[in-house]
């Protein structure tokens, strides 16, 4: 058989238990970097509702993940992402906002956070908008492959409702596994989102 | 640079989500397919770092911990090239490393085994690939480490890479381990992927050309992300095609 000259991706590995020592060294205890890369992706010059994402990560028995390991990346509240490929010129950049964040679970409760903005609707293929949404992927001991999913909110019904990508999943009840729910609290807008990696509720994760 | 879509992911040469040698994947295993994403901005775009956020000994290991003198072990160093699946460089690409020390322990409130912790080993590096793609580090060999699976499995000396990539698709994280190991082939984590080319790809060969005489060992581990189609995107997007 003839061959074609593409290379192939090297293979994924569990990231293990102690991810931390290489993503997020602080967390396993102790400090190298003098930049370590953390949860807040805002500054005080960054346009945008400031917003917390909060949840935890479930396994197949309902038992939080403490091991976990999450990153964010996201548009800016316009709906453009800080990357040089983003040419949807309509909408502005922020140079005080990245767009991408990195968090581990607490080690006792297994709640994750990010402070961050909601973002703004980007544009999909053919033209179509896709609601609001974070992409999240999450990696731990145990999971073979990063996984890939979204965070859509829950106050956009109208943009979710004609969300191309939440559209993509025919059994509409697994739809809701993608919504943040939005909540007010004392210290401000949250979103709790509960991420559950096999069995009832199972959250929907995307080959991408 | 264009804006494209990546390559489809080739899932025979990854670990399935299920691998029940590796007992921590079945309770952490989705048991749903995975929807099929046809990419989007979402998905070809991703974080870009620079050098600035980075230190001058972050990807030297043998140095960046070092307290009150030089860790213990097998100095070596490791390198290769990061390319995508067309064979391209993949610059500024965010290569992270962590490790346990020469005698198998981690520096992690979690590690519980009996061997020593190294007060001069923090375990852990980071770099960003230059214009050719090309990465080095400067470490300890790990050593070899039991863990609570099977009753008496032992993980063969590894070191642990995480890559960003230009898209956040891209984002890999992936284990090297070490020519001529006899526990690779015996390990449930290596062998939880079902292709022995694919493993193979894994191991780093000792690379005696760029060791440093009467000072380290040097072994090459080169990397492939996935390959980006030569299909500009954004007119599709836009609408302009």
């Amino acid at each position: 058989m003839l061959k074609n000259t593409y290379l192939l991706e090297t293979p994924s590995q569990t990231a293990g238990p102690y991810v931390h020592i290489g993503l997020a060294p602080s967390a396993a205890g102790f400090d190298i970097f003098e930049n370590n890369f953390g949860p807040v992706l805002t500054s005080a010059e960054t346009r945008g509702e400031r917003i917390r994402i909060e949840g935890r990560v479930l396994d197949g028995s309902g038992t939080p993940l403490r091991d976990v390991l999450l990153e964010v990346w996201q548009a800016n509240a316009a709906g453009r992402y800080q990357h040089p490929q983003d040419h949807q010129h309509d909408k502005n950049r922020d140079e005080h906002f990245r767009g991408w964040g990195r968090t581990c679970s607490d080690f006792a409760s297994g709640i994750y956070a990010f402070d961050t903005i909601k973002p703004g609707p980007v544009t999909g293929r053919d033209s179509k908008l896709m609601a609001p949404h974070v992409n999240l992927w999450i990696v731990a001991r145990g999971i073979n492959l990063g996984l890939h999913t979204r965070m859509y909110f829950s106050d956009e019904e109208s943009a979710n409702h004609a969300d191309p990508v939440l559209n993509l999943i025919e059994q509409e009840v697994r739809r809701n596994t993608l919504i943040g729910r939005r909540e007010n609290t004392p210290e401000g807008t949250l979103y709790r989102f509960d991420i559950v990696l096999q069995g009832e509720n199972e959250t929907v994760f995307f080959d991408v | 640079m264009t804006s494209s879509e990546l390559y489809q992911r080739n899932h025979d040469r990854h670990p399935p989500t299920y691998t029940p040698e590796y007992k921590s994947s079945v309770l952490r295993s989705p048991r749903n397919a995975p929807i099929s994403l046809q990419n989007s901005l979402s998905e070809i775009t991703g974080p870009v770092f620079s050098s600035s956020e980075l230190g001058p000994l972050d990807n030297d290991l043998i140095m960046n911990y070092a307290k009150q003198g030089m860790p213990i072990g097998e100095r070596i160093i490791v390198h290769g090239y990061v390319r995508d699946e067309n064979g391209l460089p993949m610059r500024n690409t965010l290569v992270e490393v962590w490790q346990a020390n020469a005698g198998g322990r981690y520096r992690h409130k979690k590690d519980q085994y009996l061997a020593p912790i190294d007060p001069n080993f923090g375990g852990c590096g980071r770099t960003l690939t230059d214009d050719n793609g090309y990465y080095v580090f400067r470490t300890i060999k790990p050593g070899p480490y039991p863990w609570r699976n099977r009753i008496n499995d032992w993980r063969p000396a590894h070191i642990h890479f995480s890559l960003s990539g230009t898209a956040f698709a891209q984002r890999l994280i992936t284990q090297m381990y070490f020519e001529g190991d006899p526990l690779i082939a015996q390990c449930p984590i290596v062998q939880s992927i079902n292709n022995d080319d694919a493993v193979r790809s894994l191991i780093s060969v000792l690379d005696k050309t760029a060791a440093i005489q009467l000072d380290s060992l040097a072994y090459r581990f080169d990397l492939v992300l996935r390959g980006r189609r030569a299909t500009l995107f954004e007119n599709r997007l836009q609408g302009k095609a």
